[in-house]
């Protein structure tokens, strides 16, 4: 086996003068979790709103819920980011589509939005099932009270809905940070892009990729840890909200 | 009677035993003689040296060397038949694919440089060429230093992201540094205006300007990040029989003008897909490396004649 | 705005997308789930089979595997493959992989990660009076596995077992990042070398999708047959 390890490159300098290679790879963590972060705050706004949509009574909302999903869900995640950063901006008028591809931090805009709107498909699912867990006295017991369907939504249904979907958002949280690595292609160098490049640069094949496994296997301890403490926190005496 | 034929079995007794301790294969040329096939790794965008053509077939000035080296290598071991196989590299993917012997040749645009000599090695040296950069005329950019804070596109994997990253780091120019897949990626980004210039090899900017839609917008620059540097094919680290197959072959090839002949058809004449000519005559160093063939990754040991 | 792209590209290079990309693509697919399936199949029992220490193995595994960034592990065994293979078969040097191996090898290991917990979902579902009846009749746990659970389990599970197959289809997109020719890989390549990069990403796209469509259709249908017989 003519592969020669070296566990010490992590402490040489790289060759982009900022640092070591060590602090490429952690400078790559930062912008995985950013990215991570950004994203998964676009798709819990839109996939709540979205999965609310899809258990109103008027059928329209329920059919543009219904397209939204399908949409997002049967693309390949590759596949949409690139329709995000090669075509939309060839499709706009040619000013705006300039300013789109010499924005600084192009692809990280493009990645937070491209991966936000492909998992806000999957949490508008996880409300879905959510709401239509509950058993269906809540909805009539909060008409019955005088409560309209935005009240009814917003202080009965979708409070306890959410603290239902914890574990499953958990998950898809975990799964929005594995998929910015997706956006290495569009050129977003996240951990697993300073990885490469650290391979590219350095040769040392194994020793680059494995400190990234390392760190992504610390970043869902650590996200698994958090969020257990937090579904502790918000848990309702007496409900079985998912274990 | 009888004594002349012991003596005539114990001479051919002692020479095949000298035929046998010949024939002690190791490294690539053992698993080449075992398995029957040689793998050349190719690339997909590197004209003239090693691309696809219209029925996606690896051709190039490269590839035909590493015809010749085949041809040495078969000869070398005596077979018959000796299938070779192609396999797609990147810049990215060449050497870990060399050293995991998924390749046996890497016929590209590959730089030797002391650097990479640590993990591969290389033969005898087929081109020579600087780094420079290429942009939209309209974009007024001349020297190195005009690419202060703009964003800049090369290929990963290379000595030229390399030497941008160095420049970067060394001229404090806060340059956006965007690494591609492959080089028709690199030079897409700057005809689609991601980027406002590209960083490769010269000689591989030459020849995307020449290829692309309009090659009057384009302009590359006078400034070179770094003097002119040897290709070489590349071949596995401590692997001294296969080197001195793959030297022999290449030495023949270049001494014997066949080399010159060969630069001529990529370089001065139409070549597939589109019929292009690149017109680059022979530089004056490449000229003195086919008569007197080095493998040095030394740039400075390439002089002209 | 449609008014200067080139659609022709597109009907120009149908040969090359689907004969050499959607092959390698659908192949890819068909023969990962497979093997998943059945990889998979084999770590949900021994996470079920109450040894310890198996138990903790398979754990590992899956815990492992859904930790992982795909891109990642795609990088990892292409790189890594040929030198497993020459510590497996012990020869002097790495064994050489093709592309189209060492993507199967990397996508059988890694969705088998995800078919493992479907599978101990599915196994789980089966009520314990199967397998103690089973028991009682003297069947072994290997009888009881293969005649009586495995194949309830099966078909319990097959639409979530689908719906997992349709999203391998669309992670087999990822092998982009290694330059290797599946369906989004020939697009692209397409893309590049003719300077088309709308019409090219837009078909894929739209390919994709009518796949994945169709077929999460199909599932719907199976999954409102099956449950009818349930």
């Amino acid at each position: 086996m003519n592969y020669h390890w070296n566990w010490r490159i992590f402490f040489e300098p790289a060759p982009n003068g900022i640092g070591t290679y060590l602090d490429m790879l952690l400078s790559g963590l930062v912008l995985t979790i950013e990215t991570a972060l950004c994203a998964w705050i676009i798709a819990l706004v839109f996939g709540s709103v979205v999965g609310v949509l899809r258990t109103l009574p008027s059928k329209t909302a329920s059919w543009v819920g219904f397209a939204y999903v399908e949409f997002f869900r049967n693309m390949p995640l590759l596949v949409q980011l690139f329709i995000w950063f090669f075509v939309l901006p060839e499709l706009l008028p040619p000013s705006w589509g300039l300013w789109m591809k010499q924005m600084p931090y192009a692809p990280f805009y493009t990645a937070a939005i491209g991966i936000g709107l492909f998992m806000s498909a999957r949490v508008a699912e996880q409300t879905r099932a959510g709401i239509n867990s509950l058993p269906r006295g809540q909805r009539l017991a909060a008409t019955a009270l005088g409560l309209t369907t935005a009240q009814a939504y917003a202080y009965v249904l979708l409070p306890m809905a959410l603290r239902i979907i914890m574990p499953p958002l958990t998950s898809e949280f975990l799964s929005t940070i594995k998929n910015t690595s997706v956006a290495i292609t569009i050129g977003l160098i996240e951990l697993t892009g300073e990885a490469r490049a650290m391979q590219e640069f350095s040769f040392q094949v194994f020793e680059a990729f494995t400190a990234a496994t390392v760190l992504y296997l610390l970043v869902n301890i650590v996200v698994v840890t958090a969020m257990r403490f937090f579904e502790r926190a918000i848990a309702i005496p007496g409900y079985i909200t998912g274990k | 009677m009888k004594c002349l034929r012991t003596i005539g079995l114990a001479l051919a007794a002692t020479l095949s035993a000298g035929q046998v301790n010949a024939e002690e294969l190791t490294g690539t040329l053992k698993k080449v003689k075992e398995t029957g096939t040689i793998t050349i790794g190719y690339r997909d965008s590197s004209i003239p040296f090693s691309y696809l053509d219209d029925n996606q077939k690896p051709i190039g000035f490269a590839i035909d060397i590493c015809y010749r080296i085949v041809d040495a290598v078969k000869q070398e071991l005596k077979l018959d038949t000796l299938a070779i196989e192609f396999n797609p590299v990147t810049s990215s993917t060449r050497i870990p694919l060399l050293a995991n012997g998924t390749i046996d040749l890497e016929c590209g645009s590959t730089t030797n440089n002391a650097d990479r000599l640590k993990q591969v090695a290389f033969t005898n040296t087929h081109f020579l060429t600087a780094t420079r950069f290429v942009s939209k005329k309209s974009s007024n950019l001349t020297s190195i230093d005009d690419l202060k804070g703009k964003s800049v596109v090369s290929t990963s994997g290379t000595t030229n992201i390399k030497q941008l990253t160095e420049a970067n780091a060394a001229r404090n120019l806060g340059i956006n540094i965007i690494p591609a897949k492959e080089h028709a990626e690199s030079f897409l980004m700057v005809e689609t205006d991601r980027a406002v210039a590209v960083v490769l090899d010269d000689i591989l900017l030459a020849s995307f300007v020449a290829g692309s839609k309009d090659p009057d917008a384009y302009v590359m620059s006078k400034d070179a990040f770094s003097k002119p540097e040897p290709y070489g094919i590349m071949l596995r680290k401590d692997d001294p029989a296969f080197k001195k197959v793959a030297d022999r072959a290449t030495a023949a090839l270049y001494t014997s003008g066949e080399g010159l002949r060969l630069y001529d058809k990529w370089f001065m004449q139409k070549i597939a897909p589109k019929g292009l000519n690149l017109n680059a005559p022979i530089s004056p160093e490449l000229r003195r490396e086919f008569a007197v063939p080095s493998d040095s990754p030394d740039p400075d040991s390439y002089k002209a004649m | 705005m449609f008014a200067n792209f080139d659609f022709d590209v597109i009907r120009r290079s149908l040969a090359y997308l689907f004969v050499d990309g959607m092959t390698f693509t659908l192949t890819l697919t068909g023969l990962s789930a497979l093997g998943g399936l059945i990889f998979g199949t084999m770590i949900a029992l021994m996470r079920l089979s109450g040894l310890p220490l198996l138990g903790r193995i398979a754990a590992l595994y899956v815990d492992l595997m859904r930790s992982l960034p795909l891109v990642l592990v795609i990088f990892w065994f292409y790189f890594l493959v040929p030198y497993i293979g020459q510590w497996l078969t012990g020869s002097s040097r790495p064994i050489r992989v093709g592309a189209f191996a060492s993507s199967l090898i990397t996508f059988v290991l890694f969705e088998a990660a995800y078919f493992a917990e479907i599978m101990r979902a599915g196994i789980q579902s089966i009520s314990k009076g199967q397998p103690a009846a089973a028991q009682a009749l003297g069947l072994t746990y290997g009888q009881t596995m293969r005649y009586i659970v495995l194949p309830q389990a099966f078909r319990n599970m097959v639409p979530v077992l689908l719906t997992q197959t349709i999203v391998l289809f669309q992670d087999t997109s990822l092998v982009y990042v290694l330059s290797i020719p599946d369906f989004l890989g020939a697009a692209s390549k397409v893309a590049q070398r003719d300077g088309r990069l709308v019409e090219m990403y837009l078909f894929a796209a739209a390919v994709y999708f009518v796949i994945s469509c169709a077929a999460s259709f199909g599932v719907r249908q199976l999954q409102s047959r099956i449950a009818v017989m349930r």
